[in-house]
């Protein structure tokens, strides 16, 4: 018997002859109604909850503006609720600050730059930034819970990806404060002053990092403002701050809605102005500091293109599409929102993306289990089901995971929108929310140009298993980001920020000190 | 209509899919995240008991302890009410006979490692040779190592054949095939090995002989639990899976059955698909489950030891 048959023998060999021990179990279970191969995921095997604890945590019935350094009522004595988007309950009261308020802020971080900010050896500057980071990691587990209940993010996005990212973000610019003529070479960097500075509730403590960090490393004096809905962490932090013995007035946190973030923006007396947030928002500030004094950068919206071509090695694009959009319930800036695939592998990715978000858990922020968290708030669950019903009117076809969700609070499963074409809303416009808009293309060309056939500019992402065509792409993307074979990675030495409507200025990493610098 | 096609068209294996090491490396430890506490770690633990294919492949194996592996794998714990048995007991060929009489009518398999386990060098005749003396001997299942070295030299046609006349040699047994992932060194060929095993007519395919270091991981499960579901797309056929070496605690069980319930599904959570090759994991699995039910850990000597430990001799550490 010879046993060194050339491959051709087996090219269209009879399976069963070859496979007896095919069993019953065999036949059962590999076909569905109409024989078409298909996997199950709702196994018998449940994952029972496991839930993180909340008992360690502290946290006050009310929360006043932090201001010099003191925790003070509102001068208008108006409060707030913060309420947990999960289970839609109340958390915690919040001052509500008005104009006089930011004035008393900015005069306090005034005050602490001119007497004593300014003036302090950057050594002895950047102890304070250590102090805060180290403070931050000690409390890390307290934090992470925190920031899950008020935002609604799973605890383990909070506990892996945003508390360990803030405390790093401000271990990193401590680094830089006493080496910053290293970072501008033959120039003699200064600080600018006061910076107002306004965050969103996507990343809330992460946020707050991004701009104080910076801000205190190269010497200014800050007034921050979280966003209404999420403004715990933030106050917590102020807490650390409180603790940390950093100088009075030197950070100032205060809460408020759009107005009192407008009363920041249009303060005669601030030098700075750093905004992340809405795109809508920022065009408004920068019309409102137009012709002022005021530095500004803006980090605004997104409408990212995450591009697989077919020799990318599939599942890890897959995989790489899933962490794109549903990370923090799609609430992300940079969020791989437009997917286009090459056609030649479109069926292959799709049904791998639909297992894929089958197997995603929606749920219990807390509970360690939960892949997709709680929408932020009632409003953006709003904004969600309107792009979800533009959608299906402009005709894409919508396939949506089966997992259940909570009766109470406000959740959203994972969605796919196939059969998109550029011209369609949800092709265009930011959703900030699970819903991902697929798209083919067939050549290079083609998908650089419509990648980047939109007013947003701030990320992208390449799947490829070839380096030349990785660079070929990222050269050619009109993107402030661009990750190849992975996605939304973030790191505090990598600056990050848009082109065209996404914003301009650049925070992270040694680009990050500029904005905060005279050189 | 069947769902498992007649005709397989047979792909060229220099294209199987790339595998990214960075990726696959960060999802497989996304599955190590799951928290799998109470009634479902019962339910896992129990589960992961009923896959184990107890082991024993020693050069030093005797009838006698072959015989009391084989008493080990009907009688886990009797104390505690209501647990499976292993899947099967795991020998070498000459073994195959002593075992099979020793677990007598139960339902436990036998499975017999064949084909010059565990380095593969050995003329094709004396593999044959060797899977139908396992076979004869009694072996429902046949655990076969690939030619690694031709693998690596590219003569893929000549690890493909060898394949399929080690499963012609099975006749009905349910044939095994260890890629020894830790001789292969990338991904991307552990992706290649798994699609010319499982198109040469592998029933399961299986990490490696245990013999090698890295054995069994995470990652390289999940490119092997990714190449049979790509192939179960393409094919309509299911193929089992069998992580072996190196997981010998129930949390790391765990993960792998939580991979296995997130990659492959339900269809794919019994023993009649996915197996442990484990020597020491049964008795941690038995631990776990008493602790479950008494709040407490037992000291070891509660739970009979099934194979010779590790441990000193006169001529140095074993």
């Amino acid at each position: 018997m010879k046993f060194n048959f050339p491959i051709s023998k087996f090219q269209n060999f009879k399976i069963r002859s070859l496979m007896p021990a095919v069993t019953k179990k065999n036949k059962k279970t590999s076909s569905n109604s109409n024989g078409v191969p298909k996997l199950k995921f709702n196994s018998g095997w449940e994952y029972a909850p496991a839930p993180e604890s909340k008992s360690h945590i502290k946290l006050k019935d009310r929360f006043d503006l932090f201001i010099n350094g003191k925790f003070v009522k509102p001068s208008s004595g108006k409060y707030f609720e913060t309420i947990n988007p999960a289970t839609e309950e109340k958390i915690a009261e919040i001052a509500e600050a008005n104009a006089a308020d930011v004035d008393k802020a900015v005069k306090a971080a005034r005050n602490a730059y001119e007497r004593v900010w300014k003036k302090m050896p950057a050594t002895e500057r950047a102890k304070y930034v250590f102090r805060i980071s180290r403070m931050i990691q000690e409390r890390a587990r307290e934090f992470a819970v925190i920031e899950s209940i008020d935002g609604g993010k799973t605890i383990r996005e909070s506990r892996d990806v945003d508390i360990p990212l803030a405390a790093n973000h401000f271990f990193y610019y401590a680094g830089w404060a006493d080496k910053l003529e290293y970072a501008f070479p033959g120039r003699v960097p200064s600080s600018l002053g006061v910076a107002g500075q306004i965050i969103p509730w996507n990343f809330p403590l992460l946020m707050a990092a991004w701009k104080i960090a910076p801000a205190l490393a190269t010497g200014n004096t800050v007034v921050l403002k979280p966003a209404e809905t999420t403004p715990l962490t933030a106050l917590k932090l102020a807490e650390i701050i409180q603790e940390s013995g950093l100088p009075e007035g030197v950070v100032n946190i205060i809460t408020g809605f759009g107005e009192t973030g407008a009363d920041i923006v249009n303060h005669p007396d601030i030098d700075k102005i750093a905004f992340t947030g809405s795109t809508e928002v920022g065009k408004i500030i920068q019309k409102a500091v137009a012709g002022s004094n005021k530095k500004i950068t803006l980090e605004l919206g997104g409408k990212a293109a995450n591009i697989i071509f077919d020799d990318a090695p599939l599942d890890q694009a897959v995989e790489g599409v899933i962490n794109g959009i549903y990370f923090n319930q799609g609430h992300v800036c940079c969020a791989g929102s437009r997917l286009f695939v090459q056609e030649s592998v479109y069926n292959i990715v799709l049904r791998k993306l639909k297992d894929r978000i089958e197997t995603l858990i929606v749920g219990d922020p807390l509970d360690k289990n939960t892949d997709i968290g709680a929408i932020n708030s009632k409003t953006q669950l709003e904004t969600i089901n309107k792009y979800i019903s533009i959608g299906k009117k402009e005709g894409a076809e919508m396939y949506q995971s089966s997992c259940p969700i909570p009766g109470k609070g406000f959740f959203c499963r994972p969605i796919l929108f196939t059969n998109v074409a550029q011209s369609n809303r949800i092709a265009q416009e930011e959703i900030f929310g699970p819903v991902l808009a697929i798209q083919t293309f067939r050549t290079d060309e083609e998908v650089i140009e419509k990648a980047n056939n939109t007013p947003y500019g701030l990320s992208a992402g390449v799947w490829t298993d070839k380096g030349s065509k990785i660079f070929n792409l990222t050269t050619k993307m009109r993107a402030g980001v661009v990750w190849a074979n992975t996605y939304n990675k973030f790191d505090p030495t990598s600056p990050f920020g848009g082109y065209k409507e996404s914003g301009f200025g650049r925070e992270g990493g040694l680009h990050g000190l500029s904005g905060y610098l005279k050189v | 209509m069947p769902a498992v096609k007649e005709r397989i068209i047979v792909p060229d294996f220099r294209s199987s899919p790339r595998v990214d090491q960075v990726g696959i490396e960060e999802r497989a430890s996304r599955f190590t995240k799951r928290s799998i506490k109470k009634e479902s770690k019962v339910e896992g633990l129990k589960l992961v008991l009923s896959m184990i294919d107890l082991t024993t492949l020693e050069g030093k194996d005797t009838p006698g302890k072959v015989k009391q592996l084989c008493y080990k794998a009907k009688h886990l714990l009797d104390t505690y009410e209501g647990l499976p048995t292993v899947a099967a007991v795991c020998v070498y060929p000459s073994m195959v006979r002593v075992a099979k009489k020793s677990l007598g009518d139960s339902d436990i398999k036998i499975a017999s490692v064949a084909t010059a386990f565990p380095s593969g060098q050995a003329a094709m005749k004396v593999k044959i040779e060797d899977t139908r003396f396992a076979v004869g001997e009694g072996a429902d299942e046949v655990d076969m190592v690939i030619s690694r070295g031709k693998f690596l030299a590219g003569e893929y046609n000549f690890v493909f054949d060898e394949i399929a006349a080690i499963k012609e040699a099975c006749g009905e047994a349910r044939l095994k095939v260890i890629l020894e992932t830790g001789e292969l060194s990338t991904f991307d060929k552990v992706r290649r090995a798994s699609d010319i095993a499982m198109y040469a007519g592998a029933d399961f395919i299986k990490t490696s002989t245990g013999k090698v270091q890295p054995a069994a991981t995470i990652p390289v499960t999940l490119v092997m639990l990714e190449a049979i579901r790509d192939y179960y797309y393409s094919t309509g056929k299911m193929i089992g899976m069998k992580p072996a070496g190196g997981i010998s605690k129930s949390k790391l069980a765990l993960h792998y059955l939580v991979m296995l319930n997130e990659v492959l599904g339900e269809d794919w959570m019994n023993n009649h698909w996915f197996r442990f090759g484990a020597s020491s994991l049964a008795n941690d699995v038995l631990m776990q489950l008493v602790k479950e039910k008494t709040g407490v850990y037992q000291s070891g000597d509660y739970f009979a030891i099934d194979r010779l430990i590790m441990g000193k001799s006169e001529i140095g550490e074993f």
